[in-house]
Order: C-alpha cells, then structure tokens, then sequence
C-alpha cells in the first residue's frame, strides 16, 4: 500500500528529468533537420518570391538603374545623420579590404587578397552614384555582393560616404565653411 | 516479551542517522559542484567545429567586425551565424588550396550549409532576444567573453537563470555606451557605476523590478 502511495511522487521526479521542454519539437532559426536533404530547416525561397511589403517597384532605390542606365544622382538628400551611418556601415564591411580611408589597402588586402583600386582615381570620383550602390548589389570582379547583408538604404548611405571620402582627399580651404576655417587655421603647424 | 532491540541499536541508530545526515549533504554538494562545474556548464570549454574557425585570427588579427558575420545580431532575436558566401568574400582568393578550408569549398559546392556545433544554447522553454540587449548598450563580450581571444569558440558564462537574473536586477555594472558593444576590448570605466546609472536613465531601461518578472524570459 506504502509504495502504490510513491509511485505518483516517482513519476513526478522522474518526470522532472525528461528533456522534452528543453528541446522542444519545434525550430529555432536554422535548425538541423534530417527530413531535408541539406540537412537544413530552413528553406531556400523559390526564385521570383515576392516578400510582404517588397515589391521594390522603385527602381532607381532598389538597383542604383534607371532603364538600364546608372543614375547620376542620389535618391534622397543627403544628411549628416545619413553619411554617419554610412561611416559606420563602411567601417563594418568595406574597411577590412578597402581600408578606412578607401585607398584599397585593407588589412585582407595586405594578407594577400587582390587589391582592390583606390576610390580616389580619377574614374571612379567622376563615375555616377549609381555605379557605387551597383557594385555593392550585384558584386564587381572578384569582390561579392552585398545585398544580402547590407540593406538598400544603408547601401546609398555607404555610397554617399565613399562620395565625402572622395571629396576630402581633394578639399581646399575655400571648401570649409568661414565658421569653421579659423580653428583649421590655428591647427597649422 | 524478550527485547527487541539490544542497548547497542542505541549506537547503530546514531551512526545511522548521522550517516543518512552526511550522505545526503555529500550528495549535494557533489550534485552541486557538478552543476557548476565545466562538465554540466560547458564554461570554458572549446567547442570542436567542423572547421576550425578562429575569432581570434579574424577579430583580433584581422580586424574584422562581428557584424560582418553575424549580421542579424543588432535587430534580430537571432544572432546569426554566416552563411558560407560570407566565408568565400575572402576565401574565394585566400587560402583556395588550404585543407582546413576545404569543408567550406566543399559546402558551396554542393549548397549544404556547414553543421557548426552549437556553443550557447538556451533551453527551448527560455525566450531570449540579441536585439534588446545590444539596443540598450549590452556588449557582446558581457555575455560571451573575450571572443576576440579564442581560437576555438567557448561559452563564457553557464547561461543558468541566476546568471540571467543577477545582470537583470541591476544592469548598471555592465551596460556600456551603444557605439561600443562590438567593442571586443571594452573595459568597465573606473567609475561603472555613475555611468552605468546615468546611461540606464539615457536609454530608458526599466529599473521598475519588472525586468525579473518569470513571464520576461519564460513567454
Ligand atoms: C573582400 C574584400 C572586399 C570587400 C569587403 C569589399 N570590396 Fe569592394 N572591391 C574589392 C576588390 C578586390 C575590387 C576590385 C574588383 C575587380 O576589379 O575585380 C573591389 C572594387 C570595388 C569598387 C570599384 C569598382 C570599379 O568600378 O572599379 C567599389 C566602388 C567597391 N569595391 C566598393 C565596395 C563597398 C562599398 C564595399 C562595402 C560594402 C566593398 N567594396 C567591400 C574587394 C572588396
Ligand atoms: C569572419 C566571420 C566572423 C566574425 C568577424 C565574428 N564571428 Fe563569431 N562566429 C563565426 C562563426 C563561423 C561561428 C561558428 C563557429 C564557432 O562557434 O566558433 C561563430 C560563433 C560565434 C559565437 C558562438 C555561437 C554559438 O554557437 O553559440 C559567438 C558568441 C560569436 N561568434 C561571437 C562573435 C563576436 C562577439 C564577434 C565580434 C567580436 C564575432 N563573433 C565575430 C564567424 C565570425
Ligand atoms: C574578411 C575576410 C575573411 C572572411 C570573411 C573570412 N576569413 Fe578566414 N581568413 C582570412 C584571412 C586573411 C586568413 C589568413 C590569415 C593570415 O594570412 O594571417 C584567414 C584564415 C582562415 C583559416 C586558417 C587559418 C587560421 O589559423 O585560422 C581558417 C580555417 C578560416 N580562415 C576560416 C574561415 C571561415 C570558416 C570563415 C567564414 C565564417 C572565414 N574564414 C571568413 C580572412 C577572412
Ligand atoms: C545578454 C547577453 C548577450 C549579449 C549582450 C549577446 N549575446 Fe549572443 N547569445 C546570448 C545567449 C543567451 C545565446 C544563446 C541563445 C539561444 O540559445 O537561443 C547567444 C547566442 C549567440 C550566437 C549563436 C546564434 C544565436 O543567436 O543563437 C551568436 C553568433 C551570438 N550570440 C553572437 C553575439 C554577438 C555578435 C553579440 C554582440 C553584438 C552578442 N551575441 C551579444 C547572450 C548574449
Ligand atoms: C549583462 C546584463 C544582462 C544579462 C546577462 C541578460 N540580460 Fe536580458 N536584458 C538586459 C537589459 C539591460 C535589458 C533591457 C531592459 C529594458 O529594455 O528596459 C534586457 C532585456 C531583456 C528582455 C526583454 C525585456 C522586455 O521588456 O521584454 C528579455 C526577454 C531578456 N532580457 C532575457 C534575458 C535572458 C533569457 C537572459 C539570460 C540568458 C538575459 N536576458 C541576460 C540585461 C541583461
Ligand atoms: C532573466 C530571465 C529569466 C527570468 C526573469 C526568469 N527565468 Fe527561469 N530560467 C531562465 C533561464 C535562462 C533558464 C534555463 C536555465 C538552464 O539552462 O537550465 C530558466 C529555467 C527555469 C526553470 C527550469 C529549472 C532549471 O533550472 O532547469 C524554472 C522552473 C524557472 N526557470 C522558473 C522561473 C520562475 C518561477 C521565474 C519567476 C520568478 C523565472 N523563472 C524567471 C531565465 C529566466
């Protein structure tokens, strides 16, 4: 009679030490999963799928393109808020090859990958936005896309960095506003 | 009616109590210590991957940012591990022949994503978020260590509910400035807790007690 009584309270314990809630049947992001012959829970999306909310109808936004030809102007003004996120999103992907200042000599570059040129020649200060936020979308040469990892906002705000990066390396004094030319002016050495 | 019980079973009870008493204190402090230890928590331990990727060549020697590959990690609940095209930006022209590298040419080839082995993971009944952390100035090493310092990738803390708490009861001992989270070699300011408080109220972290409520963590 005794034990009949403690069966319930061995059940409990025991129950207590089942993994079930702990791995629960159901998917965390990119689970394995043998049912699939990549072995991965996550599907690859059928080519042409439309996601909620991105149809990116506006072409010159989306692919840096307008009827095939690369647009000569960016599509939002912009503004110091813009070009700071810029910097950061350069710093995080372009630098390591690039470098920080865009001169093409990264740290990936110095350990042996193809050097990339500096944006400060010639063609590539005069060539359109466009060319710049077509590179990031759809790769150039050796260097891969980066659509999938940086947004198409963030990608103008990259491109719009490269523009001041440029612009600094060819600055004049005459450039900085007259508020600002006197603490320049005591900086000289 | 002869006696059941001898003077001696006096002894044998005492000896008898006291040794249930010991026992069950010896088996939890053994449970106990095994619980904390390594061989429970996986603290410390390098984890063996498919590809001996290292934090330490890439972060530390590189220069590499986590975003770089872990691009989820700022809006998302999920981290993120890199997909494979992340590893050929660089690998495509570096260390093409290298046979350390040859799982991951041998993945894009055959698109089936490389299996890593987990190294922090939460229990299912848990709901856990990158996003909010890393919004309110939670660095990336406050909970996974000195990443950039690892060869093979191990897990810092044990990743238990007091460790979850003890953070949540009063975040000012680690909350950084925002722009520094991915900062692998953040140190706390001598003054951590003025800064702390200050950027608590800055970025409008709830010091309400709510933040240890069950239904925060176990939705
Ligand atoms: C892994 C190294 C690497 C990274 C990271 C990288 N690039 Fe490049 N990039 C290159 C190389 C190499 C070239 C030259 C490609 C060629 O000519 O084959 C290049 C070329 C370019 C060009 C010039 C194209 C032309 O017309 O000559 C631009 C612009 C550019 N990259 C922008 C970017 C931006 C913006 C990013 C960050 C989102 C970036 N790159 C990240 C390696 C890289
Ligand atoms: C060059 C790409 C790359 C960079 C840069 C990078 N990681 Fe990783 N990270 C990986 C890969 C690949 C893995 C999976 C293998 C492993 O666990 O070591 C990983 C795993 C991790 C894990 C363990 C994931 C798990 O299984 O629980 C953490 C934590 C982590 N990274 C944090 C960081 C932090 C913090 C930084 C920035 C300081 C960073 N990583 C930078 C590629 C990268
Ligand atoms: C931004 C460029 C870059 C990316 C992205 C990158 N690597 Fe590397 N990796 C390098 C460089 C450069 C070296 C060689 C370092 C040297 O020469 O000192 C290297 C070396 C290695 C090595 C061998 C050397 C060692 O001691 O670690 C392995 C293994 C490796 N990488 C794995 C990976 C994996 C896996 C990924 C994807 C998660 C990855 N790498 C992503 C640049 C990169
Ligand atoms: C508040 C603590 C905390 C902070 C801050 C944090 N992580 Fe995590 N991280 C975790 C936990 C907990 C897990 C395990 C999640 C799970 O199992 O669901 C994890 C898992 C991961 C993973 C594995 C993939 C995943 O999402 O499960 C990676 C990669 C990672 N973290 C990288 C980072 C990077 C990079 C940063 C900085 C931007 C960061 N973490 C900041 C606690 C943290
Ligand atoms: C180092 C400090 C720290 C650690 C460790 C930590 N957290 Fe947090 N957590 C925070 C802060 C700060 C917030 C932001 C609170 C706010 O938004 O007011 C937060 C917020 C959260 C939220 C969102 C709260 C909401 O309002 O919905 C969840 C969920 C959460 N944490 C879960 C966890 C879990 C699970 C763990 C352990 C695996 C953990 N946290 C570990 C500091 C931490
Ligand atoms: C800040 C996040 C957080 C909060 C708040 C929280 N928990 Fe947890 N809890 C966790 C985590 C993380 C674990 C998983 C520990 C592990 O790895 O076993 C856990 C595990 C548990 C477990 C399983 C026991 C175990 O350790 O395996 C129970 C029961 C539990 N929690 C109850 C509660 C109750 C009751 C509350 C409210 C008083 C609460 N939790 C509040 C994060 C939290």
């Amino acid at each position: 009679m005794k034990t009949a009584r403690l069966l319930p309270l061995c059940c409990l314990a025991l129950a207590a030490c089942r993994p079930d809630m702990f791995n629960q049947p159901r998917y965390k992001p990119y689970a394995e999963d043998t049912f699939f012959q990549d072995g991965a829970s996550a599907r690859p999306i059928p080519p042409h799928t439309v996601a909620r909310g991105r149809l990116d109808e506006d072409e010159q936004f989306h692919t840096g393109k307008e009827d095939g030809k690369l647009v000569e102007a960016f599509p939002f003004p912009i503004t110091r808020q813009i070009l700071a996120r810029g910097r950061e999103r350069f710093e995080i992907y372009c630098s390591v090859c690039h470098g920080s200042a865009g001169d093409g000599n990264g740290m990936i570059v110095q350990r042996g990958f193809p050097a990339p040129p500096s944006f400060h020649i010639d063609r590539l200060r005069r060539t359109p936005p466009g060319h710049l936020f077509d590179v990031m979308t759809r790769g150039y040469g050796v260097m891969y896309s980066y659509a999938a990892r940086v947004a198409p906002e963030d990608r103008w705000a990259i491109a719009a960095y490269i523009r001041a990066l440029q612009q600094s390396h060819n600055a004049r004094i005459g450039d900085v506003p007259p508020d600002e030319r006197a603490k320049l002016e005591a900086m000289k050495p | 009616m002869a006696q059941i019980f001898s003077p001696r079973a006096n002894t044998f009870a005492r000896i008898g109590i006291g040794g249930a008493v010991g026992l069950v204190i010896a088996f939890t402090w053994t449970w106990n210590t095994l619980y904390w230890s390594p061989y429970a928590t996986w603290v410390g331990v390098p984890r063996e991957q498919p590809v001996p990727f290292s934090h330490k060549h890439h972060v530390a020697g590189l220069g590499i940012d986590c975003r770089y590959c872990h691009t989820s990690a700022e809006n998302s609940s999920f981290a993120g591990l890199p997909p494979t095209e992340t590893c050929m930006t660089c690998h495509s022209q570096l260390w093409t022949n290298a046979r350390l590298l040859a799982p991951v040419r041998e993945s894009l080839a055959t698109n089936i994503p490389i299996r890593w082995n987990r190294v922090n993971d939460l229990p299912d009944f848990v709901y856990f978020d990158h996003g909010i952390h890393i919004h309110k100035g939670i660095g990336c090493t406050t909970c996974h260590g000195p990443v950039d310092q690892m060869p093979l990738t191990w897990k810092a803390n044990t990743l238990y509910m007091k460790w979850c708490i003890d953070c949540h009861r009063d975040p000012e001992r680690f909350i950084r400035r925002r722009d520094q989270v991915f900062n692998a070699k953040w140190q706390a300011p001598s003054d951590q807790q003025e800064e702390g408080l200050k950027l608590l109220r800055d970025y409008h972290v709830n010091t309400t007690g709510q933040l240890t409520n069950c239904s925060i963590c176990h939705r």
